[in-house]
């Protein structure tokens, strides 16, 4: 694997060794110093087009860690719309020595573009309403590991609620969540759906009550305001009295289900209720798994030859 | 200048004409067809058996960018991509910079068109100011400068009382209204076919809607106005079934197609690769096969390249922000022959005969090949196998789908105005 530019590049064997490979960084970031020379020598430049710290300080965090260079570089959406092409940015931090990039950008599909200006690799870290390939593989890894399963998620059930069409969450937990085993249903209103569902293997729900008492996850997606806005629904009054995760909906969740969110949440929109107060919530530890997540895709590809390195890393 | 020129004959051909098709030598001298019959001489002889020989292709569709966008296509790129085409005319995009609203501009599209001389250079008019939709422009001193097609092209008209009184105008002065059908707020930020590829892709999508709804409207306004209104590059099987029901109720409906239409489908984009990205967008097999029905039973009358150039930076940009268009002209018969089995006379009528009546040039373009004839003439075959190479095309810009792809059927010789501007393929100025 030389990119990671969508969860479709992964077979599913290549998802369970990156998830088991997380467990080995897990156990590294509970040290006392939880750092390694996996990665010494090599350089990460995190090129952000469209600004999201978080995600941003949990790749640098991953790559320091695995005492790898980190870069920065962060664009404002306009600077590329000035009149530079993504081909000559991409050019240009190539020529500093960049051994991987990992891309942030508005536009579905910038990260495989970039694939062709560069002999660094790519690692997509949220491209439009595509894929965030990343973010799939630590809800994954968060989901197994809080049921006790290594590489399976067979016989699960996940609902995940909100805006499916603008998500490029829903498009790569979809993808991994299927191929894990798990049954996917997803709960929102008809204009927050794409036009085609055709190979998705998914089912839908026209309203949050009609799942909640029965699946396993309940993954709630951010919605944004401003596509209240652009006619999709009528209002975010009606959006939440449907879909919204309120303390009673909260309340119906089966005793083990767990609740994640992407992040950041968008409080009194989707989540009505106070998510610390909800027992399976799991979301603080989706942030947490999801350095441990990145460690291991930037050492998968950028460490070479993997067992032997990274045995090399913990012992050091 | 055609007067001084040496004759020219084009030996063996088989002659495509609408009512015959036969083998025989044509002699072209002093801007005409001179002579047709067996073992003619001439100054410079053309070795042309296996090929055909027709009127020259005429184009509806042609973006040549200048004014304004010289980095991307001139008159004169433009114009020698077209001859090597085969293409004798084109009718030239308005959506220039400035956009070709006023006299001057068409003025100086058409001069430079035939200073350039390598084929007709038709400046098509705008419907309205600035192609902003509002405001029509004077079509009674376009017309009198020689414009006989009036559209916005790239966009639609979107009201439908400017529309209803453009086509009144147009039905007065018989001129061709020619319409981009996009209903642009289901549109907005669209960048493919709205689709099982678009969803997976998570890209905003161009519904089939879009352009039908505004093809159910133009129906219904040429129904009220009884004036002719010609429909741009179809790409729905719904704008099939629309314009086919027109044509049968008896209404002055004409449509076009593009080659790549009739030969590409969505999934292309599932790379993000720009060089796939057009307007309207690359749709579905099931639309490609309506296509090629409407090509089969006359619903559809004209091959129209909408031969867009967008220089080699554009088309470095995301898939979202990347300008819409590609390449048409010198593979457009090519793609033609490839992807949709046709005989002679049908490609001649698709894309000489037709678009010539609907330009309103039929008077000196998509002529009978004939003794007296202007001499406005493409020499092809549709055996030759060849392989398209961006580097190697006449167009100031590479944006070509089809690098790289073989294609049967090739444009031999060009003879544009008596005067041979394409021979064995070359162009010769």
């Amino acid at each position: 694997m030389k990119h990671l530019l969508s969860t479709r590049d992964l077979s599913t064997e290549d998802i369970v060794s990156i998830l088991a490979m997380a467990d080995h960084m897990a156990e590294i970031n509970s040290r006392a110093v939880p750092k390694v020379p996996a990665l010494r020598g090599r350089t990460v430049a995190s090129v952000f087009f469209e600004d999201s710290t978080r995600t941003r300080l949990s790749f640098e965090t991953a790559a320091t860690r695995l005492s790898a260079e980190v870069m920065t570089f962060i664009a404002s959406s306009s600077s590329v719309n000035k009149g530079e092409s993504l081909r000559d940015t991409i050019e240009t931090l190539s020529a500093m020595g960049v051994d991987a990039f990992v891309i942030r950008h508005k536009s579905s599909g910038a990260p495989q573009q970039i694939t062709q200006w560069t002999d660094a690799a790519v690692i997509n870290a949220g491209d439009g309403w595509h894929q965030h390939p990343t973010q799939a593989l630590l809800d994954a890894y968060t989901i197994t590991r809080n049921f006790n399963e290594l590489n399976s998620m067979q016989g699960r059930t996940v609902a995940i609620v909100g805006d499916i069409k603008h998500s490029r969450v829903a498009r790569s937990d979809i993808d991994v969540f299927t191929r894990l085993g798990a049954k996917v249903v997803l709960v929102a209103p008809a204009a927050f759906l794409p036009s085609s569902l055709d190979g998705w293997g998914v089912t839908t729900a026209d309203s949050l009550d009609d799942v909640i008492g029965v699946v396993d996850v309940v993954y709630m997606l951010r919605i944004q305001r401003e596509r209240m806005d652009a006619a999709q629904m009528p209002s975010l009054r009606e959006y939440s009295a449907l879909f919204a995760l309120t303390p009673e909906r909260a309340n119906r969740m089966q005793s083990h289900a767990l609740l994640l969110h992407p992040g950041p949440i968008n409080r009194g929109v989707e989540m009505i209720v106070d998510p610390s107060l909800v027992p399976g919530s799991r979301i603080l530890q989706q942030v947490s798994n999801g350095i441990s997540i990145r460690m291991a895709v930037l050492f998968s590809l950028l460490g070479g030859d993997a067992t032997t390195t990274l045995q090399n890393g913990v012992e050091a | 200048m055609s007067a001084k020129s040496k004759s020219v004959v084009i030996k063996g051909a088989t002659v495509v004409n609408p009512d015959a098709m036969f083998v025989a030598d044509v002699r072209i001298a002093n801007g005409v067809i001179e002579a047709i019959g067996d073992a003619l001489t001439g100054d410079i002889v053309l070795e042309a058996s296996g090929c055909y020989v027709s009127s020259g292709f005429v184009d509806l569709h042609t973006h040549l960018r200048e004014p304004g966008k010289e980095e991307a296509e001139t008159i004169e790129s433009g114009s020698r991509a077209a001859a090597l085409g085969g293409f004798t005319a084109v009718v030239a995009m308005p959506n220039t910079d400035p956009a070709q609203d006023n006299v001057a501009t068409v003025q100086f599209v058409r001069e430079r068109g035939r200073a350039v001389g390598l084929c007709e250079v038709i400046p098509s008019g705008c419907i309205t100011i600035g192609r902003l939709g509002a405001q029509l422009v004077p079509f009674e001193q376009l017309a009198k400068e020689g414009v006989t097609l009036f559209t916005d092209d790239g966009t639609g008209v979107q009201d439908a009382l400017v529309m209803q009184r453009a086509l009144m105008v147009a039905k007065r002065l018989n001129l061709t209204i020619s319409q981009h059908c996009e209903v642009a707020s289901m549109t907005v930020g669209a960048v493919m076919h709205d689709g099982a590829c678009c969803s997976t892709m998570g890209v905003p999508g161009w519904p089939s809607a879009a352009e039908e709804e505004m093809v159910r409207r133009d129906i219904q306004l040429v129904r009220m106005t009884g004036a002719r209104e010609h429909f741009m590059h179809l790409s729905t099987r719904g704008s099939v079934e629309l314009v086919r029901a027109a044509k049968a109720e008896g209404l002055p409906v004409t449509a076009e197609v593009t080659p790549h239409h009739i030969s590409l489908t969505d999934e292309l984009l599932s790379g993000f690769d720009p060089i796939f990205k057009v307007n309207p967008p690359l749709r579905t097999i099931a639309d490609v096969s309506a296509l090629h029905e409407g090509l089969a039973d006359g619903t559809i009358d004209a091959i129209a390249t909408d031969h867009a150039p967008h220089a080699g930076h554009t088309k470095e940009q995301t898939l979202d922000t990347a300008p819409p268009g590609m390449l048409g002209l010198e593979t457009a018969l090519g793609v033609v022959n490839t992807a949709v089995s046709l005989s002679p006379q049908k490609i001649a009528s698709l894309m000489s005969w037709n678009p010539a009546v609907i330009a309103n040039i039929s008077d000196h373009q998509g002529r009978p090949i004939a003794v007296g004839e202007p001499a406005h003439i493409a020499v092809w075959d549709t055996t030759t196998v060849w392989s398209v190479s961006r580097d190697e095309l006449a167009s100031r810009s590479t944006n070509t789908p089809y690098h790289g792809m073989e294609l049967r059927g090739r444009v031999r010789h060009t003879i544009y105005n008596g005067q041979l501007v394409v021979q064995e393929g070359k162009a010769l100025a």
